[in-house]
């Protein structure tokens, strides 16, 4: 059941970021640049995500476990603001903002234009693996 | 400030916005989990796939939704901006920077946003300034 469930979630997922314009890295290139002309439609992207999920949050953070299975609910609890969070945040946008690319869109992207977007694919892939290496030799 | 209004896509924006969100809050409600590009993938690649099989499948959701829209309509437009190389220079500052902030657009914006969590809404407020800032650099200052 599981499987099942977040399959269909990563393709609705999916097809909302198609259908939504962000896995096109220069209509996300298009909301970063607020001093260009500047095109708003990634905030009505964030604003429909946030009005359709907020009440399934808001009732799933409600129950101690899942709708249908009753598995234990596995949502974040840390509320932790340091170092890590803000660094970790100034690197990724800088990222996003010199290839309009975030995780999402570049797996979708990856679909639709394969030789383009691989340099991207590969050196996220790479990014990831070196910060798992880095922190299991921090302990 | 000026708008650019020749693509400017509200409806399209908006739908699409709905979308993601139903898929996060179905996977929050359902399984439990944070629908976080980075974190799913990010572990794929750290961790034995005994308990992954929830991942894996995410995954294949979220390139299945491509596969079967080619299947039945036009390649979206899709331009990419930067030269090959500074393409993998994003891609490893994308990389290591969302695990480092645990979360991207997806698990702090829509996720981390819609659970009212203070935490992610300061991570999303500096990816989207630095995110703006980068831009404002490349076109309008070099």
């Amino acid at each position: 059941m599981l499987p099942l469930i977040s399959f269909a979630a990563g393709l609705i997922f999916g097809a909302g970021l198609i259908v939504s314009g962000m896995a096109n890295p220069t209509k996300v290139l298009g909301f970063l640049d607020l001093a260009g002309a500047w095109d708003p439609s990634l905030a009505l992207v964030i604003g429909g995500a946030i009005a359709s999920a907020s009440g399934l949050f808001a009732w799933a953070q409600r129950r101690s476990t899942t709708l249908l299975t009753a598995e234990p609910m596995q949502l974040p609890a840390s509320r932790t603001i340091d170092r890590r969070l803000l660094l970790g945040s100034v690197l990724f946008g800088a990222g996003w903002g010199l290839a309009g690319i975030c995780p999402g869109p570049a797996l979708v992207g990856l679909i639709f234009d394969p030789l383009g977007f691989a340099p991207f694919m590969l050196a996220m892939l790479a990014g990831f693996w070196l910060f798992g290496r880095w922190e299991r030799r921090r302990g | 400030m000026m708008l650019d209004w020749q693509h400017f896509t509200p409806w399209s924006a908006l739908a699409g916005g709905v979308l993601i969100g139903l898929a996060a809050g179905m996977l929050a409600l359902l399984a439990g989990r944070i629908a976080g590009v980075s974190g799913i993938v990010g572990a794929l690649l750290q961790q034995d796939g005994a308990r992954s099989g929830w991942r894996w499948a995410f995954v294949a959701g979220l390139l299945a939704a491509p596969l079967g829209w080619l299947a039945f309509q036009a390649a979206p437009t899709i331009q990419l901006q930067a030269s090959p190389f500074w393409m993998v220079i994003a891609g490893l500052l994308v990389g290591i920077g969302t695990r480092y902030a645990n979360g991207c657009t997806s698990g702090h914006g829509v996720c981390g946003l819609s659970r009212l969590s203070v935490r992610s809404l300061v991570a999303v407020l500096v990816f989207m300034g630095t995110g703006f800032a980068t831009v404002f650099v490349l076109r309008h200052l070099l």
